[in-house]
C-alpha cells in the first residue's frame, strides 16, 4: 500500500511498472487518473489547496477501509497539490484484487471518496486573471450512499 | 489554549491560515459564536455553517462537538479532492 500526497508531478508507467505483479493471488488491476480539465476554455490553471497531515490521515483511512473490505492484494493512491496545469495528472488510484469486479469497485469506492472526504481543495484561475473556488457537488455526496 | 486554522474560502474571508486562542468554550458551535463576536469577518465566514465542515485534531466532526481536550479546529468549506 502506498499514499503519498505531493507537489511533483508523477510518471504513471512507472507507478504502474511493479504494481500488483508476480503475485499468485493478483488477478486484476485496475487504475484511474484524474486530469486538469478546462470546460470553458478560460482556465490558466488549477490550484489545489490542502489539510497537511489531515489529508494523509483520512486517505489512509479510505485505503484501509477499502483493502479490508474489497480483500486487495495493494491499493495506490498518489494525489497533487499546487498549482497544475490544463490537462496535468492531478492524482491516480491503483488496485489489486483476486478479481475484476473487486479491484473496479475498490477504484470507485476510492475516487468517491477522495472527492468529498479528503481535504483537498480546488481553486479554479481564469485567464482573465479571476479566481474561483469549486463547488462541491450534491452528486459526489450522493455517490458516497451507494457504498 | 486551542490552535485554529482555516482553508480555502474561509481563510481567504477571515484573512488568517491559523491563529491560537485562549477560549472557554465547550462546543465547536459556541466557539464560532465566540470568533463571531470578534470581528465582522468571522461573521462572513460562518454566516452560513451549512456550507461549512469542521475537523477536530484532524478529524471530521460535528458543530456540537465538545472541545475538551481538542488541540486544533479547523474550519473549511465541503472538500473537492480527485
Amino acid at each position: 500500500m502506498r499514499i503519498s500526497v505531493q507537489e511533483a508531478a508523477f510518471d504513471f508507467a512507472a507507478e504502474m511498472a511493479g504494481f500488483g505483479q508476480g503475485r499468485a493471488d493478483v488477478g486484476a488491476i485496475v487504475s484511474f487518473t484524474g486530469m486538469v480539465r478546462d470546460d470553458s476554455g478560460q482556465m490558466t490553471a488549477l490550484e489545489l489547496e490542502h489539510y497537511p497531515g489531515m489529508t494523509e490521515r483520512a486517505i489512509a483511512k479510505i485505503v484501509d477501509e477499502a483493502v479490508t473490505r474489497w480483500v486487495l492484494a495493494d491499493c495506490l493512491v498518489i494525489h497533487r497539490t499546487g498549482r497544475l496545469g490544463i490537462g496535468e495528472p492531478i492524482m491516480m488510484v491503483a488496485t489489486a484484487a483476486r478479481h475484476r469486479v473487486a479491484a473496479f469497485e475498490a477504484a470507485e469506492f476510492l475516487m468517491d471518496y477522495l472527492k468529498s472526504r479528503a481535504p483537498f481543495w480546488k481553486k479554479e484561475h481564469a485567464l482573465s486573471g479571476e479566481t474561483a473556488w469549486v463547488a462541491a457537488k450534491e452528486a459526489d455526496e450522493d455517490a458516497l450512499r451507494r457504498w | 489554549m486551542v490552535d485554529i486554522v482555516y482553508f480555502a474560502w474561509v481563510r481567504e474571508r477571515i484573512g488568517l491560515a491559523r491563529e491560537t486562542l485562549q477560549t472557554d468554550a465547550a462546543t465547536v458551535a459556541d466557539l464560532i459564536a465566540e470568533l463571531c463576536a470578534r470581528d465582522p469577518r468571522y461573521a462572513a465566514a460562518f454566516a452560513d455553517t451549512s456550507a461549512l465542515r469542521v475537523a477536530l485534531d484532524q478529524d471530521l466532526s460535528e458543530f456540537d462537538a465538545p472541545l475538551a481536550g481538542v488541540r486544533e479546529v479547523a474550519f473549511f468549506p465541503p472538500m473537492t479532492g480527485g
